[in-house]
């Protein structure tokens, strides 16, 4: 019903599309009988004009099979906008709706599917990451939701954290993985350029890659560290191992979410990082992402190892 | 009797002219956006990128290449089916210039990423005005000149161009509506599905008037000259004519099938869609059947191979066109490389190769001769364009196909058989295979150009005198 503010255009829009199909029906009818073919032994007549000295039209009747074409179509035509809506607010006898099909097939498709991941949703993570038809189908989930960002490899790229590995921004732990997905992540690191000035943040940034024993100027590592125990600390520890509850990365790896070349560490630190992980679960539900949370928990934790 | 005064062909020339270079560099631009997705390390700057090369591709092809086209025998054939010069020729020198300048505008701003992001309305607001002015004057001179005509009737091929002159005005001037925030960037006027609906009651129309009225109104000129045969129908141009033109007008939502646009609108879209396809075959068969009683001119005539060819890429596409509108069918096709293909059986089958056939009679005749340097070479463009054309829309059909049910196919627990990248690599054979065609198209372009040259090189341009009607013989 709301496809139209007023009634008035419900009906406007009733008939224009009545006066559209009979305009169709009209332009074919009005020209049906006119015009004639050649008859036995006879030329076909010219429609009597010529242009530019020789542009001229015979007289030619429609082609019998091309009227019916017109028809077939016409029919169709008046028969679909009374099946489906089409005539202003008109459902049509069938009853369809987009809406309607749509909520068809997604109750049918829950109820068929539902089951199948309802099985694993009430075994353990750790369990279901140890079966393999269960790690088969988290990965066809992992490759239409997630590869787009974390890669079909779950190895990341610049930003987006790699999944294989074993180190965590925010843990680990498969109860973790599992709220990170369905809640998603807003990771968050603070612009630092103006309370450190362009040479503390160069400071900064050395020491920091002293902390991965990265080449840096021992002299400004040296300062950077007072700096960074002032400034850093409270989200990356004092011994720069980062901290999972407000996801902040361990420094001291070989980890780096951005990468660890000194320019780029002076431009996390002048200009802050903002980053998102979007929330999955109104979109794919607890069962699903029970699945997905499994096959990521699996990629380093193969069963058995550790 | 024939008088002194000679028909405006100064303006022809140019667009004519113009019409091969644009054709080259628009096909060179989609040949390369088209070896961008089969290598995509080509994208290597960002005025450069895929995304911003492939509408200067559509924007060249269809206005810059088309328009030339559309421009250059509209302006011959409305002189001479009118037996009257050109209206206003200043104001037709005014198109020439104003449409070359709008053009390099185009191929500046596009790469620049100055865009309104909407599809084959991507120029900012000041170029939209100069559409816009340079258009009217466009309709000014046609329509004058027909004001101005010697015969009783108009000619069908007039009754087409006007049509298209007409609704591009009222498509350009409505769709782009919008609201200057500064000198290269406009938010449109209208929100939403609101938008939606009308960009693509735009584009589709854009395809029926500009890329298909138009064009028939060549068909309608250069197909009976080029056969020396009457029109097969002037019953099936008039309903054809009014058909066509009042169908197209509905068509555009199919663009937009399962999408927030309304029911009963996207209906209304499929149904019209569905009734364009007796209309737009009746121009199919008004052409071809034209050449009954001489299909031996079909042998030895590349000119008439290219305008006779064009019509049956042209009922292909628009048997095509309405198979696709219908929901289940667009629910496979919808967001493939079938509507790729699908588009270029339309633009290098039909409008491509209807263009290059009135050209190539266009052209010699801008000189005093009647024959182009090499009718060998048009023989051979004609080959090599064909087979180019072929190979393009097939390898897209089987790649949208493919990936139409690649992307729907499902495993058992309800999961995805492929992910989207997955269909895409499978994509890559079927890239190439269209990378291949395109490159054959532009390459029989390059021939073209060369027999150009060579047709005009050393020749005095020329205008013919006017010719007096023939007197009307009931």
């Amino acid at each position: 019903m709301a496809d139209f503010v007023s009634g008035f255009w419900n009906a406007y829009v009733m008939v224009l599309v009545a006066l559209s199909l009979a305009f169709c029906v009209f332009i074919l009818v009005s020209n049906m009988g006119k015009g004639k073919g050649a008859q036995k032994g006879e030329k076909v007549e010219l429609h009597g004009h010529v242009w530019d000295e020789t542009l001229a039209e015979y007289n030619n009747p429609l082609p019998q099979w091309w009227k019916y074409l017109y028809w077939i179509t016409v029919f169709f035509a008046i028969f679909y906008v009374a099946a489906y809506p089409g005539f202003g607010n008109v459902k049509g006898f069938l009853g369809w709706s987009s809406k309607g099909q749509y909520e068809g097939e997604m109750a049918k498709a829950d109820a068929t599917y539902a089951p199948i991941f309802k099985k694993y949703a009430e075994m353990d993570l750790a369990a279901v990451a140890a079966d393999p038809e269960a790690q088969a189908m988290g990965r066809r989930l992992f490759l239409t939701y997630c590869a787009q960002c974390h890669g079909a490899d779950a190895r990341g790229a610049k930003g987006f954290p790699n999944l294989a590995d074993n180190d965590w921004l925010y843990g680990g732990e498969p109860d973790v993985i599992k709220t990170t997905i369905l809640g998603g992540r807003q990771g968050m690191m603070p612009p630092m350029g103006a309370a450190l000035g362009s040479d503390g943040t160069e400071d900064v940034a050395n020491y920091v890659r002293s902390l991965s024993g990265l080449a840096n100027d021992s002299l400004r590592a040296g300062r950077g560290k007072e700096l960074f125990e002032q400034n850093c600390a409270a989200c990356h520890g004092a011994d720069g191992k980062g901290m999972h509850a407000v996801g902040a990365p361990n420094l001291t790896d070989e980890t780096w979410l951005y990468g660890s070349s000194k320019a780029t560490i002076i431009e996390t630190i002048t200009k802050g990082r903002s980053n998102r992980m979007p929330a999955f679960e109104a979109f794919l539900g607890n069962d699903k992402t029970h699945l997905l949370a499994a096959y990521v928990y699996g990629l380093s934790n193969k069963a058995g190892a550790k | 009797m024939q008088s002194q005064a000679t028909y405006n062909y100064k303006v022809v020339r140019q667009f004519a002219i113009m019409t091969v270079v644009w054709g080259i560099v628009g096909m060179l631009v989609g040949v390369i956006v088209a070896a961008q997705l089969v290598w995509p390390e080509l994208n290597f700057a960002e005025w450069f990128h895929f995304g911003r090369l492939r509408p200067l591709h559509t924007n060249a092809v269809i206005f810059a290449f088309g328009g030339c086209a559309l421009f250059a025998t509209s302006y011959y054939v409305v002189q001479r089916t009118n037996h009257v010069p050109l209206f206003a020729p200043k104001l037709a020198s005014f198109t020439f210039w104003g449409w070359q300048l709008i053009i390099v505008l185009a191929a500046i701003t596009l790469p620049l990423g100055i865009t309104t992001s909407k599809e084959y309305a991507e120029l900012e607001w000041p170029i939209d005005i100069l559409i816009a002015v340079v258009w009217v004057s466009y309709a000014i001179v046609f329509f004058g000149t027909i004001a101005k005509r010697k015969t009783s009737h108009i000619y069908v091929a007039n009754w087409f161009y006007g049509a298209f002159i007409l609704a591009v005005a009222l498509l350009h001037i409505v769709n782009s509506a919008a609201i200057p925030v500064s000198l290269t960037k406009s938010y449109s006027a209208y929100a939403g599905v609101q938008d939606a609906m009308i960009q693509w009651w735009y584009g589709h129309n854009a395809v029926g008037f500009f890329l298909t009225a138009g064009f028939l109104g060549m068909m309608y000129y250069f197909v009976p000259k080029q056969a020396d045969r009457p029109v097969y129908s002037y019953r099936l141009s008039v309903v054809h004519f009014w058909a066509l033109i009042f169908t197209y007008m509905w068509a555009g939502p199919h663009h937009l099938h399962y999408t927030a646009l309304p029911d009963w609108t996207q209906s209304v879209g499929m149904i019209f869609s569905l009734i364009l396809l007796a209309p737009s075959w009746g121009g199919m068969i008004n052409g071809i059947m034209t050449l009954s009683g001489a299909w031996h001119k079909l042998r030895t005539d590349p000119i008439l191979k290219f305008l006779i060819t064009s019509l049956s890429f042209y009922g292909m596409s628009t048997f095509e066109g309405p198979m696709m509108s219908v929901k289940t069918v667009n629910a496979l096709s919808h967001y493939t490389d079938w509507t790729v293909g699908h588009v270029h059986s339309g633009a290098l089958g039909w409008v491509a190769m209807v263009s290059i056939g009135a050209i190539y009679y266009l052209l010699p005749r801008m000189y005093g001769k009647t024959e182009m340097y090499s009718t060998k070479l048009i023989t051979t463009h004609f080959w090599i364009a064909t087979i180019g054309v072929v190979l393009y829309i097939a390898s897209m059909w089987i790649a949208g196909v493919m990936q139409g049910l690649m992307w729907r196919a499902t495993n058992p627990d309800g999961t995805l058989t492929y992910s989207f990248v997955e269909s895409v690599k499978a994509s890559y054979p079927f890239w190439s295979i269209r990378l291949l065609g395109g490159v054959l198209f532009l390459g029989g372009m390059f021939l073209m150009f060369y027999n150009m040259v060579k047709t005009i090189a050393g020749q005095k341009a020329y205008s013919a005198p006017v010719v007096a009607p023939q007197a009307a013989h009931a």
